[in-house]
């Protein structure tokens, strides 16, 4: 049976990377008795694929693993189980019993949208989290309405040239001042949320070093479109889902 | 949610950042409100290494389930996090509350290995702490010593309140009890320690002098107060069965050095290989009771979520429930797919048959210490394993398909000739010969063996045998490993032969902590005030500085290393008794010269002294 879990991973765990986040899963699904299924061989490993690696530092409230298991009760207990021996700053939002044909978390992934807001204590006019930009709404407006919005990369083997504006799919301000976005989270087009505020910091002419922002990922999605169609994102949780199967 | 004592920039551009954020599961997080005594719980190397250690685990555990008590863990931060923490006076703080260490109560260090003294200083001075024991003011935290090292405490006796002398489990709640009484009755910082010198097993090292004689040895000792015992002895766990045993590890989020559950079987050795100071301080030898084991191991699983699980002592060969408590963990383990690791198993036919089945033959590899190349030698060192004894090993081993082997020896043990060192190359040609006899061309697996020989520099340590003997100087250690790889590349199978050895630099260094007295505490701390950190990591040890430390202190390294001890000169550890007696291990180091080895506890009690606790084997017997 595949499971699809969605969790949270903030505060302290933040600074927990991708791999180690594995290995505490791991360990998490045992103290949970979860009856996962394991691989052959002689050093069998758990079945278990994540959906998008989430960089050290950033938070999130919409990561997503998938597991295949032999036997369960429901979804809600095991979502009570894995809650039980989770630590402060990791929460199981969701458990789904996924069909048997759905494409595997990582290979789904499309999309995710982020959030931007400034830190506590960094800066007096907005203690709240939003930025001390002036007409934030009309900044970020006329950033977006460019056609272009290029990018220059610095990669191991050198620089690369990018355009944002073709994996920008949102860009807007929330509420309390800080910034969200929904951006290009597939293998072959990841966007980083901070290429386009490092970005968008540059054309306003304003300078706020990185570590003044805290980036945090609130949801993954995947594209149900057809070939053709306009983007279709649906989170990854919602796949599964009688309503989304008939559509 | 915690509040973490360093930021999130800091936190950022330092390596691991998951060394310094607690919250790991199975930490334990207590309201202060509640409680009477804060205590930081020290391994003094950085917290891969610190993580892996048993013993704080066992303490955590402990002094945590007492409602009134909340012990934290410290260790030393790394040097990227070292440097910031000196730049912006980051106070040292504990994972789990993330508070100051010097607001706390007490600091445990627990002292493994002679090369972090060091790092004690750097824990003492980023946590804001005065380095000598006696600048510490009524608010400063009661700095404990504690592990193998505080055995002989005198390099290091200036920097610490007072010393804890053997097994942690039995004596602190009688100290945390009389803190709280003193601290109620509006007592002092050395009211407090003055009624801890009464309590067993604690050495207060200020209420002593060391005097010495012209010649630079020790004379003898003086009190400066008459109510202060004149010897420690070392305190140990009378039932091992009874006493506590921590069943949820705190798991950390990296990979550490020792990443399973650890199943201690039992403490102590019958062995008596005279190079060894476990051995002698551990004494007498006490099992754990296999049931207890049993529930031990499933429990920690179950809690930890870990998927492999080692057993723990100083010869697993020797425990007696050995079979019994394996067929449970072989069942239960491949049930739940956890992997079963067995260190310090002599090799034969039975630890082969469990090893097929808990190990992928292919890839592990087996391991032989021999710690000398001639029977000769092995005879002087008290090592019972015999050439036939090895070579029938491997030949077994090889036949079930192993094809690594690994080889431990030591260079520079006492009266060791040309003609010992030549047998290390010969042993390990005899060992890839026996490959090729016992395995056929066509069930060669690559058609090779691969022998891994490996040479470590011979330290004498206190209450060992050999804690009369010469060290070699650094010269003498290179010559030796010199001829060591001769002998090798001599041999007809050298291809097949991989050899290691060790530097010798910090060898030496580790001779004189080993065997120093108080003096040495100079030098100590003006190394560390010279930048040196980390001496245990060969990239940050510092060679040459810790030479200009000795000759600016005065202090000459031979005599603490190469200088042969005359039978009756008063050691630096000589008031602490550690259950053997003195004359025990001069009759073993004479026995040593004589080339003699002695049976072990199993076979005939040899009267090391240790059989007055009337515990373990000396109780059985």
């Amino acid at each position: 049976m595949k499971i699809r879990i969605k969790f949270a991973k903030y505060g302290a765990m933040k600074f927990i990377g991708h791999l180690d986040m594995m290995r505490y899963f791991q360990k998490a699904i045992r103290r949970a008795d979860i009856d996962i299924r394991y691989s052959e061989g002689f050093n069998p490993h758990q079945i278990m694929s994540f959906a998008a690696p989430l960089g050290v530092g950033i938070e999130s409230y919409g990561e997503y693993m998938d597991i295949e298991v032999l036997s369960m009760t429901s979804a809600e207990d095991m979502k009570r189980a894995l809650n039980d021996v989770m630590v402060e700053g990791v929460e199981i939002l969701s458990v789904n019993v996924m069909p048997d044909d759905v494409k595997n978390a990582m290979a789904s992934v499309a999309a995710a949208s982020y959030r931007i807001a400034m830190k506590e204590g960094y800066s007096e006019k907005t203690p709240s989290g939003g930025f001390p930009i002036d007409d934030l709404a009309g900044k970020l407006q006329t950033f977006y309405a460019q056609e272009h919005i290029p990018y220059t990369k610095e990669t191991k083997k050198g620089v690369a040239e990018l355009d944002l504006k073709e994996g920008l799919y949102e860009l807007a301000p929330e509420p309390d001042g800080a910034i969200r976005m929904l951006v290009n989270a597939s293998s072959s087009g990841n966007i980083k949320p901070a290429m386009v505020f490092e970005s968008f910091c540059k054309s306003a002419g304003i300078d706020i070093p990185q570590t003044a922002y805290q980036v945090t990922r609130l949801e993954t999605y995947t594209d149900m479109a057809k070939d053709g169609e306009a983007h279709k994102f649906v989170p990854l949780s919602d796949v599964g889902n009688d309503d989304n199967r008939k559509r | 949610m915690r509040k973490l004592a360093l930021r999130d920039e800091i936190l950022m551009q330092v390596e691991k950042p998951a060394r310094y954020i607690g919250n790991e599961v199975n930490s334990v997080v207590k309201d202060k409100a509640h409680v009477e005594i804060r205590f930081a719980m020290c391994f003094p190397d950085v917290y891969e290494i610190g993580m892996s250690h048993l013993g704080i685990q066992i303490l955590y555990s402990m002094f945590n389930a007492w409602a009134d008590v909340w012990c934290e863990r410290v260790y030393s931060p790394w040097v990227d996090l070292d440097r910031i923490m000196r730049q912006e006076k980051i106070p040292l703080f504990g994972l789990e509350s993330q508070e100051p260490v010097k607001d706390m109560d007490f600091l445990g260090i627990t002292i493994q290995y002679e090369m972090c003294y060091t790092n004690i200083l750097q824990i003492l001075d980023l946590a804001q702490i005065p380095l000598s024991a006696k600048e510490r003011g009524e608010d400063a935290p009661i700095v404990i010593g504690g592990g193998p090292c505080a055995y002989n405490p005198e390099p290091i006796a200036e920097f610490f309140d007072l010393f804890y002398i053997g097994e942690g489990e039995t004596q602190y709640r009688r100290l945390f009890d009389w803190y709280l009484e003193n601290r109620r009755a509006g007592g002092t910082r050395l009211d407090f320690l003055h009624g801890a010198a009464g309590i067993p097993g604690i050495y207060v090292p200020r209420f002593y002098e060391e005097l010495y004689r012209a010649d630079g040895t020790v004379q003898g000792r003086r009190k400066l107060y008459d109510d202060v015992p004149d010897r420690i002895t070392k305190e140990l766990v009378k039932d091992m069965t009874a006493v506590h045993y921590p069943q949820k590890p705190v798991v950390p989020f990296i990979k550490v050095t020792q990443d399973r559950v650890v199943l201690e079987i039992q403490r102590g050795c019958i062995r008596g290989c005279r190079f060894c100071q476990a051995g002698q301080l551990y004494r007498p030898v006490r099992e754990r009771d296999a049931d207890k084991l049993k529930e031990y191991a499933k429990a920690a699983l179950q809690n930890t979520g870990h998927e492999e699980i080692s057993l723990s002592s100083l010869s697993s060969s020797d425990y007696t429930q050995l079979n019994e408590l394996l067929d449970f963990l072989i069942e239960d383990c491949d049930r739940k797919h956890v992997n079963i690791s067995l260190p310090s198993l002599r090799i034969d036919a039975f630890s082969l048959d469990v090893m097929s089945k808990v190990q992928d033959v292919k890839k592990s590899s087996l391991t032989f210490a021999p710690e000398a190349g001639s029977q000769r030698l092995r005879d002087v060192i008290n090592k019972g394993l015999t050439e036939e004894v090895i070579l029938k090993g491997a030949a077994l081993a090889f036949a079930g398909g192993w094809t690594r082997v690994k080889l431990y020896f030591m260079l520079g043990l006492p009266t060791e000739t040309e003609e010992d060192i030549r047998g290390i190359g010969e042993l390990s040609n005899k060992i890839a010969a026996a490959f090729f006899d016992t395995v056929p061309k066509d069930k060669r697996v690559n058609g090779k063996v691969q022998i891994v020989t490996s040479t470590s520099f011979f330290i004498p340590k206190p209450f060992t045998p050999f804690q009369w003997a010469p060290m070699c100087t650094k010269e003498e250690f290179i010559d030796k490993a010199y001829l060591t790889k001769k002998g090798i590349m001599e041999q007809l199978n050298q291809k097949s032969i991989k050899y290691n050895w060790h530097e010798a630099d910090a060898s030496v260094l580790e001779g004189v902590f080993a065997r120093g007295d108080r003096r040495v505490a100079e030098v100590i701390r003006k190394a560390y005030e010279r930048g040196c950190l980390f001496d245990s990591w060969s990239e940050y040890f510092h060679n040459d500085v810790w030479l200009e430390c000795f000759a600016d202190c005065g202090l000459d390294i031979g005599f603490y290393t190469t200088r042969e001890r005359a039978d009756d000169e008063i050691f630096p550890w000589d008031f602490i008794d550690c259950g053997v007696t003195r004359e025990f291990l001069l009759r073993e180091w004479n026995r040593a010269k004589a080339q003699t080895v002695s049976p072990n506890c199993k076979e005939q009690c040899q009267g090391c002294g240790a059989g007055r606790f009337g515990v373990g084997i000396c109780k059985e017997r």
